[in-house]
């Protein structure tokens, strides 16, 4: 494994970082400098929750997106605006619908010059590996999701990549279908059956990532850093119940769910750099409804007030994705607390878990006043007003030396919700106003 | 059994043998048309053609008609390509070219009327070319714009991945523009063009036969036809004229439209097949042409071949250009010295158009604003009662499938019938009737755009979820509870897209509608459009550009404070998530 790291990098980042340029002057960072480098022979697992900036990196890499700062080499050289040798395989799977199965293979050979006998054998010869002969002339509207994706593998794998980028390719997939298609890969990769050199994996699937990498790298949010980044070191193939793969899972989400503090691998595999979280600067809301976050604090309260997160998820058929947002927020408001993968009930959350419907709107908030600054500020500034209201766009230019555009939105939506519920404030949505709730 | 079968084989290549005879007998057929208009349109000079209204000149007018209006629309759609594309593609450009969009579509088509037929018949005074290029631009002016602005908002719309997709497998520009753009925006590109062509044949009658100044124009066609027995009050003439257009308008419906929109079904953006949809558009004749093998052939031999050339052309080319290229200091020059010389054209127009402006006097300013409340009003009215009866009718027929089936082809006949050539009938009527002119005006506008009303309403009543209507039924909604809380909101959005669409077409209309030349004589009625329309016959260009000023204004602004407007709420409010 080691000499994989003294060979050249295929792509290297160097600083690479992402802001937006404020109106105001300011600036939003989205990610902040990374470096990062993609070695021959490796499958690389970009691992972060939704909305983190995984797609944009993995955009920057491509040479799809131009990064504000840094920049990305290619055996070397500076990509400057050229697109290397690279396929993307799309979670949406991208295939053009008016294209038959064989002209969507076809097409990236065509946009190459190559001529059309030499193109149709090339297609079919990849087509045929990924297990699509019978349906060359299908359009993909009439495949399965499993068979478009199918298609996906082979419009980017019929142009012989040398790295293979691939955007969530299996997260708009059943879980049956998905735990195939990832076989499916590994066979191609492992036997060496294709000439791509390396894989670039996005996904917010713990499992997976686990299941598939050679290395992984967590990405943490609001902005985008590097949170973690470590060899897995897990012979082929991989036991889903052997001790080390759940140590690692539960060393991820570890991770996830504790911003603030620096994770350092267990033993065995080699830690790598693990930056210590710097100070954020506003708290994020996490996007969870009260409606979740009372669920979950009933499902634990049933659970003797304390569950693993990973065994949690899977029974709940969650993705990570949408289960930690909800654990986030119980643990901002007091309602949780995690160690090592474990979430565990407080004494308020308990007592939440227990009320009925109207105590529980005062419990949460009390729990939201007394942790969550926004809403806190949110009603000191509708009790300062007259006629107790004020319109949304206030406070959208509050958040908005926090948060990019989309997040400052998502932030005022959540905020909303968590005061509605809490009858700290009503909003009327004709209006755009908030308004406070008289006692 | 082997009978049978050799019997129903032979049926076929029967019937495949026929089909091809009658696809070559067609090409045939066009080829004529094709040397029979070139032939006319470069010999000599004929501004005032004498109008049989014998019927049996009626096949040779229709020829040239369709002649006409198919030119046009080519040049509309190549137009509207190019502007879409520019206005899509450059950030620069789409500020300049999305508002002008704007103001051009709220031109009314016969205002360019005085400026593009001079144009033209100074550029080519001794052949019939010139005036033949100024109809054929006047139609034009009435069908590129919807085009246009329908390819840009597809442009716009094409899912990011898909872009993405394009970006990373390397097409070039003509392959993404073949293998994305154009069919993405396939679908919007074929009704929009529908429209426009329909709206061709509205204005066919005012494009052919008109006067300028002190000069009579005639262009051998079917609106001039009509025109002119609608002048001399033939009424049997009229019938026949009417029935001409009618057949031509069915006939293309059927041999082009029908085949078109289920050719087009193969561009719907839909990850899964919907049986309904498969239903909905089939074409008996895109069958035949599929079966009869012409299609098959003309792919494999014209179609495939070059299209593989012209792919393989760009993309090697394409690939040649490894580093990416520098802007040319030229071009940038260029470019600048090009917007330059527009903006310096622009203002010497305006200037000059500033100036032909002080001729005005205070009494024709007077009377302008009279005309354009006067004809609001009758726009207004014209929706109203639009909307008065479309919109139970819609709602009728779009919550009944087996009302439906019967009442939907009908209305799609009637409403292609142009509503100008319908209008002598209608004059004819009114003035018996003692109805007079300003009601035939409302009558017109009615009669040319409730369709656009209807049809939507339909199309918003057939979406309401039926969930929905099954809770209003299950808490006993009276009739207006039910019509206030579930008809009403459910079909806003697409009533307001309907009238939209109406209310501008009211507005053009009412240039025909408000002035009429009916058996000898001109029948008008005080009205802005009347006043643009007088102004061409008179030649005051200082009259007309006010009066095309002032209208087009309040269109823009009707649209910008009211249907804009309206438009957002029904996007956000009364918009169904499914």
């Amino acid at each position: 494994m080691t000499d994989a790291i003294t060979a050249e990098p295929i792509i290297e980042a160097r600083a690479l970082e992402k802001f937006y340029q404020q109106p105001d002057g300011g600036c939003i960072e989205v990610i902040v400098p990374i470096d990062l480098a993609i070695y021959p022979g490796k499958i690389v697992a970009l691992l972060g929750p939704s909305g983190c900036g995984k797609s944009t990196l993995l955009r920057m890499l491509t040479g799809l997106a131009q990064p504000s700062a840094g920049q990305v080499f290619w055996h070397g050289q500076p990509l400057d605006g050229r697109l290397p040798n690279v396929a993307i395989v799309f979670q949406s799977f991208a295939l053009f619908p008016w294209l038959t199965v064989l002209e969507n293979v076809e097409a990236p050979l065509e946009a190459r010059g190559v001529a059309v006998l030499e193109r149709r054998k090339r297609a079919l010869k990849i087509l045929d590996a990924v297990g699509l002969d019978g349906f060359e002339t299908a359009y993909p509207k009439e495949l399965s999701g499993g068979m478009k994706q199918r298609a996906g593998f082979a419009r980017a794998l019929v142009v012989e990549p040398e790295v293979l980028f691939m955007d969530e390719p299996f997260s708009a997939l059943d879980v049956l279908t998905a735990e195939t298609l990832r076989g499916e890969l590994m066979e191609l990769w492992l036997d060496r059956k294709v000439p791509t050199r390396a894989i670039f994996l996005v996904t917010h699937n713990i499992e997976e990532a686990v299941v598939l990498a050679d290395r992984i790298i967590v990405l943490g949010h609001n902005p985008a850093r590097i949170r973690a980044d470590f060899e897995v070191g897990l012979a082929r193939p991989r036991e889903r119940k052997s001790e080390r793969f759940l140590e690692l899972v539960d060393h991820i989400y570890n991770v996830l769910t504790q911003p603030e503090v620096g994770h350092v691998l267990p033993v065995e595999g080699k830690p790598a750099a693990a930056p210590g979280g710097a100070p954020i600067k506003y708290p994020m809301l996490p996007h969870a409804r009260p409606g979740g976050i009372s669920g979950l604090l009933e499902i634990l309260e049933g659970r003797q007030g304390r569950d693993d997160l990973h065994r949690l998820a899977g029974e709940l058929v969650m993705e990570v994705d949408d289960l930690l947002p909800i654990v986030e927020a119980g643990r901002m408001l007091g309602f949780l607390s995690v160690h090592e993968g474990d979430v565990e009930l407080t004494p308020e959350g308990r007592a939440f878990a227990q009320a009925d419907i109207l105590s529980r709107k005062v419990l949460f908030r009390q729990a939201a006043l007394a942790h969550v600054p926004l809403l806190r500020q949110i009603e000191c500034a509708l009790k300062a007003k007259a006629d107790r209201s004020l319109p949304d766009d206030f406070f959208h230019d509050v958040l908005d030396e926090h948060f990019s555009e989309d997040e400052t939105q998502r932030q005022l939506e959540t905020a909303i919700h968590w005061g509605r519920y809490a009858e700290l404030f009503d909003y009327d949505a004709a209006t755009h106003r908030l308004i406070l709730t008289e006692a | 059994m082997t009978g049978v079968l050799a019997r129903a084989v032979f049926r076929r290549r029967t019937w495949s043998r026929l089909t091809e005879l009658a696809i070559f007998a067609a090409a045939l057929a066009l080829f004529y048309a094709v040397l029979a208009l070139g032939r006319t349109w470069l010999g000599p000079f004929t501004p005032a053609a004498e109008i049989s209204r014998s019927p049996r000149a009626l096949p040779g007018y229709a020829a040239y008609s369709l002649g006409r209006i198919v030119i046009a629309y080519a040049l509309s759609l190549a137009f509207a390509l190019g502007y879409g594309y520019a206005a899509a593609r450059s950030a620069r450009a789409e500020r300049l070219l999305l508002p002008l969009l704007d103001i051009l579509q709220s031109i009314p088509v016969l205002s360019f009327l005085p400026g593009v037929m001079l144009a033209m018949v100074a550029l080519f005074p001794r052949r019939q070319l010139g005036l033949e290029l100024g109809a054929i631009l006047l139609i034009f002016t009435g069908q590129a714009w919807n085009i246009a602005f329908s390819f840009y908002s597809s442009l716009k719309a094409i899912p990011r991945e898909l872009e993405e997709a394009a970006r990373i497998y390397r097409f070039s520009r003509w392959q993404r523009f073949t293998e994305l753009e154009l069919p993405y925006a396939a679908i919007g590109l074929v009704w929009n063009s529908m429209m426009s062509v329909a709206g061709g044949w509205f204005f066919l009658m005012a494009c052919e036969m008109f006067v300028l100044g002190r000069r009579d124009f005639r262009l051998p066609g079917l609106g001039s036809y009509l025109q002119t027995a609608a002048s001399a009050g033939d009424t049997s003439a009229i019938l026949w004229g009417l029935a001409a257009m009618i057949g031509v308008i069915v006939l293309l419906d059927q041999f082009v439209w029908r085949p078109v929109i289920a050719w087009s079904d193969k561009f719907k953006f839909e990850q899964v097949e919907s049986a309904a949809g498969e239903a909905a558009s089939r074409s008996a004749v895109l069958a035949l042409l599929r079966r009869s093998g012409v299609a098959a052939a003309l792919n494999r031999k014209l179609i495939g071949p070059v299209g593989e050339r012209m792919t393989l052309f760009f993309a090697r080319r394409a690939a040649a250009v490894v580093e990416p290229k520098k802007p040319a200091a030229w071009k940038a020059w260029l470019g600048g010295a090009l917007g330059v010389a527009v903006v310096a054209a622009l203002g010497y127009a305006a200037l000059r158009a500033g100036l032909t402006l002080r001729k005005l006097t205070s009494s024709d300013v007077v009377e302008m604003g009279r005309g354009a409340g006067l004809t609001f009003l009758r726009v207004n009215v014209a929706l109203l009662l639009g909307a008065l009866w479309t919109v139970p009718a819609g709602v009728a027929i779009g919550s009944s499938p087996r009302l439906a089936r019967i009442a939907q082809p009908l209305a799609q006949v009637a409403a292609s019938v142009p509503a100008t050539a319908l209008f002598p009938v209608v004059l004819l009527v009114l003035i018996r009737t003692g109805g007079g002119m300003g009601l035939a005006a409302i009558a017109l506008m009615l009669l040319g755009t409730q369709w656009y009303i209807l049809f939507n309403v339909i199309a918003g009543a057939m979406a309401i979820p039926s969930d929905l209507k099954e809770a209003a039924g299950i808490f006993r909604f009276g009739i207006w509870e039910r019509w206030r809380k579930l008809i009403l909101p459910g079909i806003f959005p697409y009533l307001v897209t309907g009238m939209l669409t109406a209310a501008g077409g009211a507005w053009n209309a009412s240039i025909i509608a408000e002035y009429f030349h009916f058996k000898g004589e001109i029948h008008s009625t005080a009205g802005l459009g009347a006043a643009i329309s007088r102004a061409t016959d008179a030649g005051e260009f200082h009259v007309l550009l006010a009066a095309t000023i002032i209208m087009a204004a309040i269109v823009v602004t009707m649209n910008r404070m009211v249907w804009q407007r309206l438009y957002r709420l029904a996007e956000t409010r009364f918009k169904l998530e499914t």
